[in-house]
């Protein structure tokens, strides 16, 4: 029986994508070669998030108890248990995900998907079966994986990738991580939380490269002051494995050789395409045009495998923006904005333009920051370091850019994307009343301060 | 009481003003009526006057500095007042009228089409617009009842307003929605020159698209005979430079002449459309378009009808004369009722005009050429020819009218002896 639509992944973007198509009545498969959820759900944001959790509770008891009135005595952790949460919570994920197929009535097809040819799509199974199935169209959305370090292979024990970094089965003593982004940021704060000595290796001036750079100089500052060792503008120049350890060299202030029980590559991505036709790329990564169709006619693609900046809601909504508009007529748009979040402690969550690029496209902005240490509630629950920035354009008055550091950051940045895709002003930020106590109020008093207004800090 | 003084409306198509130079600093007096501040708009650099008394507190925009409408510009105190706190809301002094603004208001004919409109409401059903698309409307003069959005929902955002035409011609909901069509852009290169768009610029872009996607244009076309023209001006000239202080008349003077009387003869062109009635004006207003180093202005010489072949000549001398050093008042400009426009002097044989919105024609003068011309005795003979070129807005001029507008033109300027009776 010929689908009108085979999507070939199942993580963020591939299930999306088929669950989106099948909701518009089309006969839809997903073939998934490890399990549905995708890395995401199975090896990144979920699982990552579940082990970040522990670490913040641990962090807390251990170097806060006290302030909160608490005693505790004999505070440990179990390692295995620690993983094993995280592993408990992607299964829940994954299986929900196999239920939502079934709801939706998207045949799930287990086995690594190969282009045959347009309109056929081959699936490998685990026993070595193939099986070629007939479809319309195509929707290619086969991710990327961790980029390993040149000439230094992923071993799962001593130099790892995200992937393995979560299932460690011994806690190592001393990690370097190498890269800044934001799984190397997040990695860096779990394996600190819980007592490794860790070592951040960026070649870019400051940590988090793409955020604002007050951002993460703040962020930099909290780090070390955790304990966590920051070598920036530092270029890795040898790797040596030796067995038991690793051997990193570095260049930056100055030359040293890094020792370590395990090195963790964080150094990006590298796209996983399908087998079979041979389809356009640049650098690695499908060509698609303005509805998401790939050299090949009939082929789509959407998510990691074209491209930054290799996120799962972006990848998600690119599978909703292209599957609508096979189906459900319109023009697809493509991503413009979006928020990014890293979930260490304090986190970090942005979105639209930072301050650096805004004074790169020559635009007239103005700032309004609001720092938490001034937020009732930060105060309360006892976290208030961070704070919350603003660009708004001269002019107008429109959010250009938000920028948070701090307690629950990734959850409020919400209202800015909205209030950016809106074209909210600030006056309809600064007419919003915003709860009290809250960490949102921030956001208000931040708007505030960037017009003179606000009213627990001076302007 | 603390007063913000603001970017006032200088002229009928201002979005933001630059201020040239302030007149006072700040802990100066200042009374009603006292010269302030230089604003250059997008016409002419003219003198803001005070509309309060009091002590000029703060300055806000320095000189050289640009400030949109109503935009706050300095901060008026009364003598012995405390500034306000930071936040505190501080009325703004009532805007400074001009008397373009006051015939704007009046007579809903001569405003222009470029008038900043009100976010409209078609038939009391809610625009859908962005915070950002409203401001950006009102700023404008953008309708956001005859936009398509393209946002989420089809709401009007930025982009939207960007790309729509300034005005929207008639009030709101009265046409029928227009969608926005996006821009056609260019590819440019590295070699490629971009030079970013001057405000006055920018108003001949809208008000020069509104007009050729929302008038309904017609042309018609006559050759006249200009030897006549040419003696009587000839004769006038020479009898003019025998007196002290003589004007020198131009072929353009005459033209004129003869467009202003036969618009007294044939009444229904001197009109302009307006939504549900057509308005046929008192006066025969003619804006002249003059040419500058930016682009093209058109000054108006009022009342023309009552004025000689002489105050018409010296009337256009000034104006031109004004235009080109930015002189030129804001209600210099406003109220015109129809267009002439005279490629003459630059050799052009033939042309058609766009409509000057909102009048209803404009009047395009080639130059005069000579040619074998067949006269009144079946004989080729060396003639004097002029094209005269008419372009009519058919929903209140129709061919017939049009038609008998030149004949009568034709009639004074093959006969100029008649302009002067």
């Amino acid at each position: 029986m010929a689908y009108d639509l085979i999507v070939i992944g199942g993580g963020p973007a591939g299930y999306v994508g088929a669950i989106r198509a099948a909701q518009l009545g089309k006969k839809v498969a997903c073939v998934e070669m490890d399990r549905a959820g995708g890395t995401c759900l199975n090896w990144g944001c979920i699982p990552t998030k579940s082990l970040l959790k522990n670490a913040e509770i641990y962090h807390l008891l251990k170097h806060q108890a006290d302030q909160f009135g608490l005693k505790v005595e004999g505070l440990s952790y179990d390692w295995d248990k620690v993983i094993g949460r995280s592993r408990s919570v992607s299964d829940r994920l994954a299986g929900g995900i196999e239920f939502l197929f079934k709801k939706n009535g998207v045949d799930y097809i287990r086995g690594e998907g190969t282009l045959e040819g347009p309109g056929k799509v081959a699936v490998t199974d685990a026993s070595g079966a193939k099986t070629v199935h007939e479809t319309k169209d195509i929707l290619v959305a086969t991710g990327c994986v961790s980029r390993p370090f040149p000439d230094f292979p992923f071993n799962g024990k001593t130099v790892l990738g995200s992937k393995e970094a979560m299932v460690l089965a011994e806690q190592p003593k001393e990690m370097v991580i190498i890269g800044a982004g934001a799984i190397g940021i997040e990695f860096a704060y779990f394996f600190n939380a819980f007592g490794t000595k860790v070592t951040v290796v960026e070649m870019m001036p400051h940590i988090l490269p793409v955020e604002d750079d007050e951002v993460s100089v703040a962020l930099e500052k909290s780090f070390k002051k955790q304990g966590i060792n920051i070598l920036t503008n530092t270029k890795v120049t040898g790797t040596k494995n030796t067995g038991s350890g690793v051997e990193i060299t570095v260049e930056g202030k100055e030359t040293q050789v890094l020792k370590a029980d395990a090195v963790l590559i964080a150094i990006g991505v590298a796209p996983v395409l399908p087998d079979g036709m041979e389809l356009k790329t640049d650098r690695g990564y499908l060509v698609t045009d303005d509805r998401y169709q790939t050299s090949a006619k009939g082929i789509y693609a959407v998510g990691d495998i074209i491209g930054p900046p290799w996120l799962a809601h972006v990848a998600s909504w690119e599978a909703i923006q292209c599957v609508e508009g096979l189906y459900a007529g319109g023009t697809p748009k493509k991503v413009e904005v979006f928020p990014g979040c890293t979930y260490c402690h304090p986190q970090v969550a942005s979105v639209g333009l930072t301050e650096e690029a805004a004074r790169e496209q020559g635009l007239a902005y103005k700032v309004g920051k609001f720092p938490f240490q001034a937020s009732g509630k930060a105060q309360a629950v006892g976290d208030s370091e961070g704070f919350v920035k603003l660009l708004f354009g001269e002019k107008h008055g429109e959010v250009l850019g938000a920028h948070i550091i701090g307690p629950d950051a990734t959850e409020m940045i919400a209202e800015l994307g909205l209030a950016i895709t809106l074209e909210a002003t600030k006056d309809d930020l600064e007419a919003t009343i915003h709860a009290h106590p809250t960490l949102a109020e921030a956001v208000h008093e931040a708007t505030g301060q960037a017009y003179g207004h606000a009213i627990h800090i001076p302007n | 009481m603390a007063t913000i003084i603001e970017m006032p409306k200088l002229s009928d198509t201002m979005t933001e003003g630059t201020l040239v130079r302030w007149l006072k600093n700040p802990g100066d007096e200042i009374e009603v009526g006292q010269e302030i501040a230089e604003i250059e708009t997008d016409k002419a650099t003219m003198s803001m006057e005070a509309f309060d008394d009091g002590i000029l507190h703060e300055i806000y925009v320095q000189a050289g500095e640009k400030a949109p409408l109503g935009g706050k510009l300095a901060l008026l105190l009364e003598e012995g007042e405390e500034p306000p706190a930071p936040g505190t809301e501080v009325s703004s002094g009532s805007t400074p009228t001009t008397a373009a603004e006051d015939t704007a208001a009046q007579d809903p004919a001569t405003a222009p089409a470029a008038v900043p409109l009100p976010v409209p409401v078609a038939d009391g059903a809610r625009v859908k617009a962005s915070p950002l698309a409203r401001k950006i409307a009102a700023e404008r003069g953008v309708n956001l009842a005859q936009i398509q959005g393209t946002g989420p929902g089809g709401r009007i955002v930025k982009r939207d307003v960007e790309n729509a035409p300034v005005g929207g011609g008639a009030s709101p909901g009265a046409a029928a929605p227009a969608s926005a069509v996006a821009a056609i852009r260019p590819t440019s290169g590295a070699n490629d020159e971009r030079i970013p768009l001057t405000g006055m610029r920018t108003i001949i872009a809208e008000r020069l698209l509104a007009s050729k996607t929302q008038i309904p244009h017609f042309y018609l076309n006559i050759d006249v005979d200009a030897a006549p023209l040419l003696a009587f001006r000839k004769q006038i000239n020479q009898a003019a430079e025998k007196s002290d202080n003589a004007n020198k008349y131009t072929i353009n003077d005459f033209i004129l002449k003869a467009v202003v009387q036969s618009a007294v003869a044939v009444p229904d062109v001197n009109a302009s459309f307006d939504v549900d009635a057509i308005v046929r004006f008192a006066s025969v207003n003619v804006s002249v378009a003059v040419a500058v180093d930016e682009g093209l202005v058109t000054p108006v010489i009022r009342d023309a009808q009552d004025k000689s072949l002489l105050e018409i000549s010296q009337s256009v001398k000034d104006l031109a004369t004004r235009a080109r050093a930015k002189k030129l008042a804001p209600e210099e400009f406003a109220g015109g009722t129809l267009t002439v426009s005279n490629l003459g002097s630059y050799g052009i044989d033939s042309f058609d005009a766009i409509i000057n919105p909102p009048q209803a024609f404009i009047i395009a003068i080639s130059s005069i050429r000579k040619t074998p011309v067949v006269d009144a005795n079946d004989q080729i003979v060396i003639g004097q020819r002029m094209a005269i070129g008419m372009s009519c807005d058919h929903r209140v001029i129709d061919g017939a009218v049009g038609a008998q507008y030149l004949a009568e033109l034709r009639r004074l300027i093959e006969s100029p002896a008649l302009m002067l009776l």
